[in-house]
């Protein structure tokens, strides 16, 4: 058997430890890199991007489609719009493929040893990799846990045949004529709003009495509107129950009642769990949160010298937590001292049209008993958003009712995505209401809008 | 209500097996999740071991210094149902959190893995509870400012926000910095610092301590100091020394005293003893295993030369440098590190005029060793310069008495004074 040692071992190449990674090897830790499959992770090869690379294809298809059908306000026509999936989905591949190099070059430049293979814990020191050329043991004095999550399955609706999760939805060279969505949450509804403007009949069941339970009520009707304009079917408080005798169907159940709703492809999104079996966990025996790992505030477990960052400690799942983990985790195990400071974790969800978070809600706000001035602007009033079509939605500021400290941002409408850097940046930048109301915001942009929901919230907005 | 073992954890670092220090549980008592139920130490750590439940402590599966494997049962614990049907193997608790968040009811299955997922059949109105983020808590400031504290060791609560809403500024931060609370205050003069730096006592620490204030509080200590001559002592040293086999280590002179305890030990047997002070008996032992305090990275660990009497005095240097080189690198075993009857505390060169050494417990005895200095004696006609060294020797003054420890140390003196003695058959 072959032996190496390292300073600081990373198990997982996603984006928390990737990030990891390169961040040690800049500061002159000696690092090497464990992965089984491909550098990127869940976000780089199955989710974030090849998901986003699909709703985008989808949008510009429906645009298309809408412009054919003789809609389109803009007065554009076409005839006979088409779309050959099996090369949308070889451009989507072609993207991954370049960031899976890029990823590894980053890796290679900063100097990361990078091994190939399934890792499994020895001891809390040592891990040993199955790979192509044998079995590699790795001394380590540091260990970083980056082994991620994968989505959860249901007992009834096993993965496999035509139920599929999120990574099957993203490699379809077909589209479904029906797709059933199980689980309303943001995962299901992009996929299932992307698949709706592709073409297929969608049906989303959802057990809770409403979509996106995450988000309030406000922030998620916009986008119910949306998914009743693509002909996108939901029930709420419903259940699904099993594929039915010729699987081109789901059985479902709302109180009570039973009904088939059709499916050629069932996607199950019920949410994610954490990696934590296959690796030799059970070795080390770590202390877990409700299946998660549990962590202190500078990434630590409960074993010394063993760090966890990333989906595999638990909510919020995202990759820029888990890069934030990554950087400061790496600045810790180079000696710098670093604990977890951050304010907020910006949350976008990419459905049409897209929901953007920061901070508190004004109902987490109200119950950690805070008093909160709430601004809320439409774009409706906004004239940028007039003359992109995208007049839904609108962006909400809560802020301290005594000094106007900004708690939290929101918006739901078309493009806020891009916005959640400005709403993260006042956040921890300890902005006040004045001070969003006091930044000059450029003219004509969607940015306008939270411009204005501070002047709201201070009592004065100019355009409403 | 079900019931849930908690089984010995690996502690890591290829342990197979922990004493059991310290029970926090006993039967009856309630417990909540993540509450410390037992301590348990490995040759270099001690571990606590938390509780993964919340319920009431059935059964514990051992008694304090009992030795336990790694994955022995431990404790049970009666918990409530819900928590019971994951408790096994502990890993579907994830599952049934999940499935709280998106429950898609499902009809009940058996096989382990459905088991988290059948016992909730019934969806979860209330949306999965977030992390709220306190923002009452935490000092306001921006990014740069808080990394710039962090890497001061400031504590941002400390200082005083003078921007918007209370902010903390660069300019508060100079301010404060200015005042020499800091450590990274301006170099120019003296400067006040009132900066605590604080150290989390774990570990070997954290045993060394424990260890020290058992015997500090229990062992009512009697220490006695003795001045030896050690020239015939050096002299046959350096002649051995230079005399010795490639094969053999070198003499220092603890081989010697080790020999010489060997033979005190052998007419005084009282002090090579141990005290259990709960049964009230005290075991005098007719091996003398010799510990040696050895200072390590670590910290003080004490490294056991077993069976001195058995041993040459070639031999107890050679197990005393392997012993000494194991401790210091870490790979001593557990054998290795306990079951002395005597204990010698040596720090060489630097090793005083005199000093209290603290007894080993539950050992009676302990021997410091001083450091040697050539010394004017008087030897009737002249002074002459000898190679003088002080023996600074502690007793359990339950066990031992004033003049018996008298008699040990003058035995001692007279052996290594006229070290022909130690070698002596009969």
């Amino acid at each position: 058997m072959k032996e190496i040692s390292c300073k600081l071992l990373v198990l997982g190449a996603g984006p928390g430890g990737y990030v990891t990674a390169i961040r040690a090897a800049q500061l002159g830790v000696n690092t090497v890199i464990v992965e089984k499959a491909k550098a990127g992770g869940t976000c780089l090869n199955v989710g974030c991007i090849p998901s986003k690379a699909l709703i985008h294809a989808a949008e510009e298809y429906d645009k298309l489609r809408t412009a054919a059908s003789g809609k389109s306000p803009l007065g554009l026509s076409l005839n006979a719009p088409a779309i050959d999936l099996g090369r949308t989905i070889a451009w989507k591949d072609g993207i991954v493929g370049r960031l899976n190099s890029g990823v590894t070059g980053l890796l290679k430049k900063a100097g990361v040893k990078a091994v190939i293979g399934e890792g499994r814990f020895v001891d809390g020191k040592t891990v040993d990799v199955e790979t192509e050329t044998g079995l590699q043991r790795i001394r380590a004095e540091a260990l970083v846990i980056a082994t991620g999550s994968a989505p959860i399955e249901l007992p009834d609706l096993p993965f496999g045949g035509n139920v599929i999760s999120s990574t099957q939805a993203l490699a379809l060279t077909k589209i479904p004529e029906t797709l059933a969505v199980v689980g309303g949450g943001y995962i299901g509804l992009e996929l299932g709003t992307a698949f709706a403007k592709l073409g297929s009949k969608v049906t989303v069941l959802e057990a809770l009495d409403r979509i996106l339970p995450q988000y309030d009520a406000d922030l998620s009707k916009p986008v119910m509107k949306r998914l009743g304009e693509l002909g996108v079917e939901v029930f709420t408080g419903t259940a699904a129950k099993r594929l039915s005798a010729d699987r081109r169907g789901l059985f479902a159940e709302e109180n009570g009642r039973a009904f088939e709703v059709p499916a050629e492809k069932v996607l199950v999104t019920v949410g994610r769990g954490p990696v934590t079996e296959g690796w030799g966990l059970e070795e080390i025996d770590l202390d877990r949160s409700g299946g998660f790992i549990r962590i202190d505030d500078q990434c630590r477990t409960s074993m010394r010298g063993i760090y966890a960052i990333g989906d595999v400690t638990g909510e919020p799942m995202l990759a820029h937590r888990a890069m934030a983990q990554g950087e400061m985790v790496a600045e810790i195990v180079a000696g710098r001292k670093r604990s977890w400071d951050k304010r907020c974790i910006p949350a976008v969800c990419f459905t049409d049209p897209e929901i953007v978070g920061a901070g508190l809600s004004p109902e987490e706000a109200r119950t950690a008993g805070i008093d909160t001035r709430i601004g809320q602007f439409p774009f409706q009033a906004n004239g940028r958003a007039m003359t992109t079509l995208s007049e839904d939605g609108f962006v909400r500021v809560v802020a301290r009712a005594d000094n106007h400290l900004v708690l939290g941002i929101q918006a739901v409408g078309h493009g806020v995505s891009e916005l959640s850097a400005t709403f993260a940046l006042a956040i921890e930048m300890g902005a006040r209401l004045e001070d969003i109301a006091g930044t000059v915001h450029a003219h004509p942009t969607q940015s306008e809008a939270f411009q204005e929901a501070a002047f709201k919230a201070l009592g004065h907005a100019l355009h409403i | 209500m079900g019931e849930f073992t908690i089984k010995m954890p690996d502690v890591g670092e290829g342990v197979a097996e922990a004493e059991l220090v310290e029970w926090h549980v006993k039967p009856g008592d309630p417990v909540r999740e993540d509450m410390v139920l037992a301590a348990v130490m490995t040759d270099k750590a001690t571990v606590e071991i938390p509780s993964p439940v919340s319920g009431k402590v059935l059964w514990l599966g051992a008694e304090v210094g009992d030795t336990i494997a790694v994955k022995a049962p431990l404790v049970r614990i009666e918990t409530s149902a819900e928590a019971a049907e994951a408790a096994p193997d502990s890993v579907p608790e994830a599952l049934a959190e999940k499935v709280l968040d998106q429950p898609v009811a499902v009809s009940s299955r058996s096989e382990a893995g459905a088991a988290a997922q059948a016992k909730r059949p019934a969806p979860e109105p209330a949306p999965a509870p977030r992390e709220t983020p306190s923002f009452s808590a935490k000092p306001l400031a921006s990014p740069a400012v808080r990394l710039r504290a962090r890497e001061s060791g400031i504590d941002l609560r400390q200082v005083t926000g003078t921007g918007p809403a209370g902010r903390i500024t660069h300019e508060d931060l100079d301010l404060f910095l200015s005042r020499g609370a800091g450590p990274v205050a301006a170099p120019a003069g003296l400067v006040r610092k009132t900066a605590v730096e604080e150290v989390k006592m774990t570990g070997l620490r954290r045993r060394i301590a424990e260890k020290m204030s058992l015997s500090a509080s229990r062992i009512p200590h009697i220490t006695y100091v003795e001045e030896v001559d050690m020239t015939a002592l050096e002299d046959l040293r350096a002649t051995m020394n230079r005399e010795r086999k490639s094969e053999q280590a070198k003499l220092t002179i603890l081989p010697f005293l080790m020999r010489a305890l060997v033979r005190t030990a052998a007419e005084l047997p009282g002090v090579n003893a141990t005290f259990d002070d709960h049964a009230g008996i005290i075991h005098r032992h007719s091996a003398v295993h010799i510990g040696v305090a050895t200072q390590t990275p670590a910290g003080l660990m004490v490294p056991v030369v077993r069976h001195a009497e058995a041993r040459g005095i070639w031999d107890c240097a050679t197990e005393l440098s392997r012993l000494a080189e194991a401790a210091r690198t870490g790979t001593a075993t557990r054998d290795e590190l306990t079951g002395s009857t005597i204990t010698i505390s040596s720090l060489g060169a630097i090793g005083g005029i005199a000093s209290t050494p603290v007894i080993n417990h539950p050992e009676v005895a302990i021997v410091g060793v001083n450091k040697i200095a050539v010394r004017p004696v008087w030897d009737g006609a002249q002074f002459v310069p000898r190679k003088i060294m002080n023996l600074s020797s502690s007793f359990d003054h339950r066990v031992i008495d004033g003049w018996d420890a008298a008699v040990f140390v003058q035995r001692l003196k007279t052996l290594i004074e006229t070290p022909a003695l130690i070698f002596v058959e009969g």
